[in-house]
């Protein structure tokens, strides 16, 4: 058989190839020459063989038939072979290959062979890629070697141990007596890896950094030297010497100060010398001063040296060099928590860097930016990211809208500022809008009581223009259908009120319900939207009709929906308005980002259990639920569980009644309005019943069974008010025997009006595991024509069917 | 620590891999894929640094040659500049001003190299000497080893 042809005239070879197809032909070929000389088991050829293998696998091919090749040549005598064996070792024989145990035996010998090139080879293989079986079975090769006083091993070893360390931890103890006097080295090889393995002992284990701390001093003063020492042409890079020497230093005194006064007091004047005389003209010296900064912010450091590394960051976002701008940021990002007034004065700088055009640097402004905003700087910070969001690219725009509005909800300044801000995103970026902001946002503008008119109106203008943008759509469909009457009535304080009938509006919204763009989810609103317009305006007949085509829609969604209003406008005529009312003012919850579901813990009684009133705006609550889920067309019953104000009488575990949903605390009993839950309730047989009759007020009951769990009776009580003044502060309370648990729900209103003009309604949800008798005690309060009113009763006429 | 080290060309060959965490082939092919086409995609005058997974992307030019490097949270991106710039030096002593011609057909070399300067994903010698020194040393005693 011929020679196997030369690696490089291979590779010239398959340079000539033109297209893929001929390439391909070309290394198959050769691999068939190569796997037959390798069938040989021919010594001469085997590293060139094995060489030319290595080129092919780097262009993509496979490979893996000269894995036990490369075991061979780690095997042979010959350095040449070691040396492209190793090579192949580390390229192909990684630590999820079978054979890569194998290699350990060689590598142990030659850990101890007499040339130190080929202790390099096996310390490196080992290093780079050894797995953790291997490198437990040569820890202690390693150790040895550490110790050795040659330097070119002694390096070699102090990052193999990083490697054994990093892969099998509990062998670092072993390694700690060889790192006596790793710091007195010379040779800047050695020093530079020792720092590395004693940042990793250190970064692992409390234990060695405390034990290392006694460090700190020699190295301040090798720190020292690099700085002072004269000019070294072996290590010198642009004036500074040994500069990869001198950040890893930093970065053990970072990790060394961290918590600890005295270390950090130690490093202070070095910190200080280092951060005043680096050299910032080129990349280099700002590396360095990078380091510095991170460590000076890390540590314990004095004021005065805090202030310094900031104003160095601010000097780095005015470099022209753009990494040094992207580092800054990212930087300042960091550190915008702790020493937040300091990274404030460089706020112009920072908001420049939002007309960047490198996108790396877009984006840390623009995260910086949203951390600096606070309730001085909000209206020029938001007229920034506002243009910003107009102008960026898309891939920033969800982020940027969903920050805007945390942001606003923070710090607005003013409700109509609010809902304008909010107007401007959705007119803008409104098709890049996260899907939670739409619930957020319904319920932000439902606390604005005053600005209803305001908002409608503007919602209304946007739709003419544009229908296209989802979450816009939404909360202008939900908000007409909420507020229609006001935007026929013209009643807009805050600006020109525009003159619009209700057939227009109507228009609108069925404009939505046929156009391709809208989605299913935004034809549901439109839908509901109309449903609820019946009771604001005065052409019912055309929302009857309309109500009715969808009723066979191909959509289930609008179908049910529809079907459901039809059975509303047909059977259940006398419940419409109630049902349709307008939404009170909802409990604001904490946080306006992804819905937070916490577990409340044993808080709440269930026996006796206060409603707490609708909240004025801006009280803090718990943690709520998407409100919108009802009229999003969630068929799963939100339930949200209550939280009582005071502790009541008797201690116990709120129960979750849905399982696994344990929601935090939301009053919002409108959920429980759910216009498919009330259809349906009516629908289960249990006829109502009247609970309490006495000077006018009236307290009905009506029934429903919960799902899933058909142990759980749901009852809303409709209070009405035949007398000719209203009932104010009206509070219903329920309590129930200890076999039962009780949940009560926030009522729609705490006022009844006169002459039955309206009801009260509340929801309350009764376990009954163990199918008793329903009795339940109430207790009445509210005032009326000036004077407190009390009663108490006993409920005991429950219809069987409500607790069976 | 650095995670891997990649040169790729202009046209996205690749032209020398270097590996410091355990990866499949095909995670690898991967990482290759995803590095040349955000780097090749990158416009002219932007920063040399990129977010990718949870890693930090360095990458630099050279002639026609990318250099690319991931690197974790911790790590100084202005000194990885610095690492690859003096990759680059150790290139262009030992072959005499290098070219991408050199690293092809002797890419072995490069590999040799660059075990000389990093080892286990962190910096091995500062030295720019120490370097070429020990590679050179160790080319005589191939030769000398050959008949």
């Amino acid at each position: 058989m011929p020679a196997p042809i030369r690696l490089r005239e291979l590779i010239r070879t398959i340079r000539t190839a033109r297209t893929q197809a001929e390439e391909r032909e070309m290394i198959q070929k050769e691999c068939a020459a190569i796997r037959s000389s390798f069938r040989e088991e021919d010594n001469t050829y085997r590293c060139r063989n094995v060489a030319k293998l290595l080129y092919m696998h780097m262009l993509g091919y496979p490979a893996h038939f000269g894995q036990l090749e490369c075991l061979k040549l780690i095997a042979s005598q010959k350095f040449t072979d070691k040396r492209i064996g190793y090579l192949g070792a580390m390229l192909l024989l990684d630590e999820r290959q079978d054979v890569h145990l194998l290699m350990t035996n060689c590598i142990k010998n030659d850990l101890n062979h007499s040339t130190q090139y080929v202790q390099g080879l096996a310390l490196c293989t080992l290093g780079c890629m050894g797995s953790s079986e291997m490198c437990r079975d040569l820890a202690g090769e390693v150790e040895k070697l550490l110790k050795t006083s040659n330097s070119y091993l002694r390096k070699k070893a102090a990052l193999c141990a990083v490697h054994v360390i990093r892969k099998v931890p509990e062998l670092m103890e072993m390694f700690l007596p060889a790192t006596k006097n790793l710091l007195s080295e010379k040779n800047h090889g050695v020093l530079h890896t020792s720092v590395v393995l004693l940042t990793e002992m250190c970064e692992r284990s409390p234990d060695m950094l405390a034990h290392f701390r006694k460090l700190v001093p020699q190295l301040v003063r090798i720190l020292k030297n690099l700085i002072m020492s004269g000019y070294s042409p072996e290590h010198d890079v642009s004036g500074i010497s040994d500069p990869f020497l001198q950040v890893r230093i930093l970065r053990l005194l970072r990790i060394l100060g961290k918590g600890d006064d005295d270390s950090s007091e130690a490093m202070n004047d070095i910190l200080a010398q280092v951060a005043t005389n680096t050299e910032t003209s080129k990349n280099v010296g700002n590396a360095i001063l990078y380091e510095t900064v991170l460590t000076i912010m890390d540590i314990k450091s004095e004021s005065g040296l805090r202030v310094l590394a900031i104003n160095i960051l601010g000097r780095f976002l005015l470099n022209n060099d753009k990494n040094i701008r992207y580092v800054a940021l990212t930087s300042l990002l960091k550190t915008v928590q702790t020493d937040h007034n300091a990274v404030q004065r460089h706020r112009s700088t920072i908001v420049d860097c939002l007309k960047d055009l490198d996108v790396s640097i877009k984006r840390r402004a623009m995260e910086l930016s949203f951390a600096l905003v606070n309730g001085n700087n909000i209206r020029g910070m938001m007229k920034e990211l506002l243009y910003f969001l107009d102008s960026c690219d898309p891939e920033f725009k969800a982020d940027c809208a969903s920050g805007v509005f945390l942001a606003a909800e923070k710090y607005a300044p003013s409700k109509r500022w609010h809902i304008d801000t909010i107007m401007r995103v959705l007119t803008t970026a409104g098709s890049y809008v996260r899907d939670d902001s739409v619930p957020n946002l319904i319920q932000l503008i439902t606390n604005s009581v005053e600005m209803h008119a305001y908002t409608v109106q503007r919602l209304y203008k946007a739709l003419l223009d544009d229908i296209s943008q989802q979450p816009l759509v939404q909360v202008a469909s939900w908000c007409i259908g909420e507020y229609g009457d006001l935007l026929i009535s013209g009643q807009c304080e805050e600006e020109e009120p525009i003159q619009v009938t209700e057939d227009e509006v109507l228009d609108v919204l069925e404009g939505l319900l046929v156009s391709n763009l809208s989605s299913p989810v935004t034809r549901g609103y439109s839908l509901t939207a109309i449903m609820k317009l019946s009771t604001r305006f005065s052409s019912v007949n055309r929302i009857k009709k309309v109500v009715s085509i969808y009723g066979s829609s191909i959509d289930v969604e609008l179908q049910q929906r529809a079907v459901e209003y039809n059975a509303l406008f047909k059977k259940y005529d006398h419940m419409r308005p109630a049902l349709l009312e307008r939404m009170p003012i909802m409990e604001k919850t904490a946080s306006n980002g992804p819905t937070e579901i916490v577990q409340t813990n044993g808080e709440a009684e269930p026996s006796v259990v206060e409603p707490k009133h609708p909240p004025p705006v801006g009280q803090p609550a718990s943690q709520g639920n998407d409100l919108l889920d009802l009229l999003g067309g969630n068929d799963v019953p939100v339930i949200p569980t209550t939280m009582p104000t005071k502790p009541a009488s008797a201690g116990g575990e709120l129960l979750d009644l849905l399982g696994d949903l344990s929601l935090g605390l939301s009053l919002m009993a409108f959920y429980l309005f759910d216009l498919f839950k009330t259809v349906n309730f009516l629908s289960t047989g249990i006829p109502p019943m009247t609970a309490y009759n006495k000077n006018g007020l009236k307290i009905d009951f009506t029934f429903e069974r919960a799902n899933p769990n058909p142990n759980v009776a749901v009852i809303t009580i409709h209070a009405s008010n035949s007398t000719e003044a209203d009932m104010t502060d009206f509070v219903f309370q329920a309590a129930v025997p200890k076999t039962f648990q009780l949940q009560l729900l926030s009522p729609s209103s705490n006022v009844v009006p006169a002459l039955n003009q309206g009801t009260v309604t509340q929801v309350i949800r009764v376990l009954n595991q163990q199918k008793q008798q329903l009795r339940m005690r109430i207790k009445l309060t509210y005032i009326h024509k000036g004077s407190a009113v009390q009663d108490l009763a006993e409920v005991n006429n429950f219809p069987p069917q409500s607790w069976q | 620590m650095i995670h891997f080290l990649l040169l790729f060309s202009r046209q996205g060959k690749l032209r020398l891999q270097k590996w410091f965490t355990p990866l499949s082939e095909l995670e690898k092919k991967k990482v290759i894929r995803d590095m040349t086409l955000m780097v090749l995609a990158r416009p002219p005058r932007t920063s040399n640094f990129l977010q990718w997974r949870d890693l930090k992307i360095v990458y630099k030019r050279y002639a026609s040659l990318y250099f690319c490097t991931g690197l974790e949270e911790k790590d100084n991106e202005l000194l990885a500049l610095e690492m690859i710039h003096r990759y680059v030096e150790l290139l262009d002593k030992y072959f005499g001003n290098v070219c991408e011609l050199d690293i092809i057909f002797n890419f072995e070399k490069a590999y040799f190299i660059l075990d000389e300067f990093l080892m286990g994903g962190e910096i091995l010698e500062t030295s720019k000497f120490a370097v070429g020194g020990s590679v050179e040393e160790a080319d005589t005693l191939q030769e000398v080893q050959e008949p």
